[in-house]
């Protein structure tokens, strides 16, 4: 807070001073690598804490996904019981069998080692007992009380540890000054006290699975809905309560970190610089930003509330005469539940677009760098991503139909849900439109581009179909949402993450991904994936409800489960084929291809004009000026088929037209507009 | 004083609107700190209209003492206005003084709430006894929180002051503080009207 009220000139004497003086820099590790305000360091801080978390948030997928298929206390099938009756047995032979019937299979290693030693349904029968693991001893099956927590911090960990600042704190930080022209975030200590106050959130989330014997973290959903969040029970123990402070110091750190994308991306732009000279990316960032800043601070309060009720003997969300397992709760009464839901979904619905919006503007630069052409309607791009970040503020209701909403309000929600089709639409037509015959690459980045683009169409289908209130009160709580969030955040936003991944890999280590690693990557993820979360409609249509430990013992649902295994097969598969990608990037770390020019991908914008890492300050000098837009491929006036932001359309032409012709001196006037607008 | 050296990646700051990134940065933190205030008084609403039995607030608070605490922290608004135009005519000791007496006010504004909330305690309101207690004490405790946040900002400003190495250069400081100052007074109006007045 201490700059003057003149600025010096751009590009003045003192600029180059900086510049030449800036090798002479030489810090300590810990300030470079670890208490760095470099925003690239914190971009790669963010992007190395997130795949750990991501193998996390994707380890419980895994317990989750076995324990259905493989629950404890499973009963022998119908057809397995008709089976032993062809065989002859009957009576009391028969009630044996049932009885030994061994449907249990422990999670493979970890099941062992947290729940004890499997025993074979006989033994136990017989009343051995094995081993105890680190959570207790139930035979090495999962207690239908860690399967609570298994989902909850499933979610929890995918949305607040992975999803949110990979995109926004990793590729947030990583791109906006690059992709800007900027030296670093207008803020870079507010930047580093962001990643450090969002690594406490993750420790704290993470320590809460050992404060208690059980290993019961939180275990009220990810929503966390009162009551049941709202008391001290052994569902929602001192777990429960870490998650709320670590939620909140999430949120605390992504309204820090959203202050400095806007002001960055406001204040710090290069020269020539204007904002619909802007990349997508960075667009899509500072509408996420913006989201994030005015949405967190109310889940903060939320929190701060259920953290009173929880502890400070109010009674914000607990409704009069709340009773659990026989015990009245003294400081219940005049509470409403519902008010939760509202205060809690007028965030978390604007957070599902602060999960999607970022890798829609990763992905619309892929698949213009990748098939060579300008974006397709680049302004109506950036409009619609407004219109959804807009209408995203006043859905939130869609998630209340069940809850006993009047009617008309909840055609209100309905009606501005169903809207939020048409901006979405837009994108989906643009992102075709670019691709449309364009020179397409078929490379790794892309591919992910195009994952992302044709399942995100199958998410949004689905989520039109559960913006009407009368289906989604027909399907409210199966697994037909499951699928829908999942076809949008896995298949959609993790794909754009890898997309991204791929895509800037070259320019933040200087090396290159393995191509065919890259590939093989694809297509069994997307092989995988599709796998896990297709079917999840068509149970969801037959009646599965979400959240039960267990679904063996219900007749109605016994036809689906066949598909239950097979999902969960697919999803072994699915975290397996993962290696492929870790072994990929920390590989390529030490081993991959370096890269021979700065800007291996011929892309226009300004992150490809630096050298390779970026050094501290991003450019060697003074920031670059940007001359025209960044979507300049294949224009027709041009011998290369791109024309980087930072020449002057006059130099680019001069290579391709005869010295009469082109523009003499290329003094390259900022902001001097192309001849030819692609836009 | 000469001109402090202004950061490296600052040399090509642009400024719309007149507004240097801490300026903006001091707004845009304003807006969503107003959300988190949104939500609280959101909440309160609610649960207000959906209890019957809620009590008429003035049988219960004093409204002449807080109708004080309020007049107070609106004088500390303006003496804040007057800091920062002594500042930026160079006036350091106008400055002090100015400040001084915003520092004082949000000091007094504060010892006013303490000795509100020693008094409703005594009188058996407390945190935990019902939801017209626990909004009051939620929301005025909240605000109470960002006047303390205040205070602490004025004590830095006028450390800076007078051991001079706070100078017109640097009226920027004063502006963005002064901003979240008259926040915090503004926000003080909507609570004492909605949790005291209505």
């Amino acid at each position: 807070m201490s700059t003057t009220a003149a600025a010096p000139a751009p590009g003045a004497a003192t600029h180059a001073d900086h510049g030449a003086g800036h090798g002479h820099h030489e810090m300590s590790f810990l300030r470079k690598w670890v208490f760095s305000t470099d925003h690239k360091v914190i971009g790669l801080q963010y992007l190395f804490a997130c795949i750990f978390t991501l193998l996390l948030g994707g380890l419980l997928a895994l317990m989750v996904r076995w324990q259905i298929a493989y629950p404890a206390g499973a009963k022998p099938s119908a057809e397995q019981v008709q089976e032993w009756k062809s065989q002859g047995l009957s009576g009391a032979k028969l009630d044996e069998a049932i009885a030994n019937f061994d449907g249990d299979k422990p999670f493979p290693i970890l099941g062992e080692l947290l729940w004890g030693e499997e025993l074979s349904k006989a033994d136990v029968n017989a009343g051995m007992v094995g081993e105890p693991g680190l959570f207790g001893n139930s035979n090495g099956m999962m207690p239908a009380e860690w399967y609570n927590v298994a989902f909850t911090m499933h979610a929890s960990v995918m949305i607040f540890l992975v999803i949110i600042p990979m995109l926004t704190g990793a590729f947030g930080n990583w791109v906006i000054p690059l992709q800007i022209g900027a030296k670093d975030m207008a803020f870079p200590f507010l930047n580093g006290l962001s990643f450090w106050t969002w690594l406490s959130a993750a420790l704290i989330l993470c320590l809460s699975f050992f404060i208690d014997p059980a290993g019961i973290s939180a275990g009220a959903g990810w929503t966390s809905y009162p009551p049941l969040s709202g008391v001290v029970t052994p569902t929602a123990g001192p777990g429960q309560t870490l998650w709320c402070i670590g939620v909140i110091l999430g949120g605390t750190s992504s309204i820090m970190g959203s202050l400095n994308y806007i002001t960055t991306i406001v204040n710090l732009r290069a020269p020539g610089m204007s904002l619909f000279r802007m990349p997508l990316t960075t667009w899509s960032a500072f509408i996420t930003s913006i989201l994030q800043l005015f949405a967190t601070p109310v889940l903060s309060s939320a929190m701060a509330m259920l953290l009173f009720d929880r502890h400070m003997g109010t009674s914000f969300f607990l409704p009069e005469g709340l009773n659990f397992s026989g015990v009245d709760i003294p400081n219940a009464g005049g509470g409403q539940v519902i008010l939760w839901q509202h205060i809690f979904w007028f965030y978390s619905h604007p957070a599902v677009y602060i999960m999607i919006l970022p890798a829609m503007g990763i992905v619309s630069d892929i698949i213009a760098v990748w098939s060579r052409k300008p974006i397709f309607g680049y302004r109506p791009m950036v409009y619609s991503m407004s219109a959804i970040a807009g209408l995203g503020f006043v859905v939130w209701g869609h998630h209340m139909f069940q809850a006993g909403m009047n009617p008309v309000l909840g055609t209100t929600f309905m009606i501005s849900t169903i809207m939020i089709a048409l901006p979405s639409a837009v994108k989906v037509f643009n992102w075709l439109g670019t691709l449309w015959g364009g020179q397409i690459t078929f490379s790794p980045p892309l591919l992910f581009a195009l994952g992302f683009v044709s399942m995100f169409v199958i998410g949004g289908l689905s989520g039109i179909y559960m913006a009407n209130a009368p289906f989604d009160i027909f399907i409210h709580d199966t697994y037909f949402i499951v699928a829908h969030i999942h076809y949008v955040l896995f298949t959609g936003s993790v794909m754009g993450i890898f997309a991204g991944i791929y895509h800037w890999y070259p320019k933040m280590f200087g090396r290159h991904m393995s191509d065919g690693l890259g590939k093989l990557h694809f297509w069994l993820t997307f092989v995988f994936m599709n796998g896990v979360f297709f079917p999840m409609h068509i149970i969801g249509l037959g009646g599965y409800p979400r959240r039960y430990a267990s679904f063996r013992g219900y007749d109605f649902l016994a036809p689906y489960e066949g598909m239950n295994v097979f999902m969960t097969i697919c999803a072994m598969a699915l975290g397996l084929c993962q290696i492929v990608f870790l072994f990929n990037f920390f590989w390529s770390l030490l081993a991959g291809k370096k890269v021979t020019s700065d800007n291996p991908w011929h892309a226009n914008s300004l992150e490809w004009s630096t050298t390779t890492p970026p050094p501290h300050g991003n450019w060697i000098g003074p920031v670059p000026t940007a001359y025209h837009g960044p979507y300049e491929y294949s224009h027709p006036n041009c011998k290369e088929d791109y024309a980087p932001q930072w020449m002057p359309m006059q130099r680019v032409y001069a290579d391709a037209a005869a010295p009469a012709t082109a523009a003499p001196g290329a003094s390259g006037a900022v902001g001097a507009p192309p001849p030819a607008p692609a836009h | 004083m000469s001109h402090p050296a202004v950061a490296e990646h600052l040399l090509t700051e642009r400024r719309p609107l007149g507004a240097a990134w801490d300026k903006l940065m001091m707004w845009l933190f304003l807006g969503s700190d107003a959300m988190g205030f949104a939500a609280l008084l959101g909440g309160y609403a609610a649960l207000r209209f959906g209890d019957v039995n809620w009590p008429i607030p003035s049988q219960v608070l004093g409204i002449n003492f807080t109708a004080l605490m309020t007049f107070l922290l609106i004088c500390s608004s303006v003496t804040m206005v007057k800091s920062l135009e002594a500042i930026q005519k160079d006036d350091r000791v106008g400055c002090w003084r100015w400040l001084f007496a915003t520092f004082l006010g949000g000091v007094l504004f504060l010892a006013g709430q303490c000795y509100e909330y020693t008094h409703l305690i005594q009188h058996g309101v407390t945190f935990s006894s019902g939801n017209f207690a626990a909004t009051f004490y939620c929301i005025t405790g909240f605000h109470g929180c960002h006047v303390f946040g205040g205070v602490v900002l004025l004590g830095t400003a006028l450390a800076r002051v007078s051991s001079g190495t706070l100078t017109r250069h640097h009226a920027n400081f004063i502006e963005n503080v002064g901003l979240y100052w008259h926040f915090v007074d503004l926000v003080w109006i909507l609570v004492f009207t909605f949790i005291y007045l209505v």
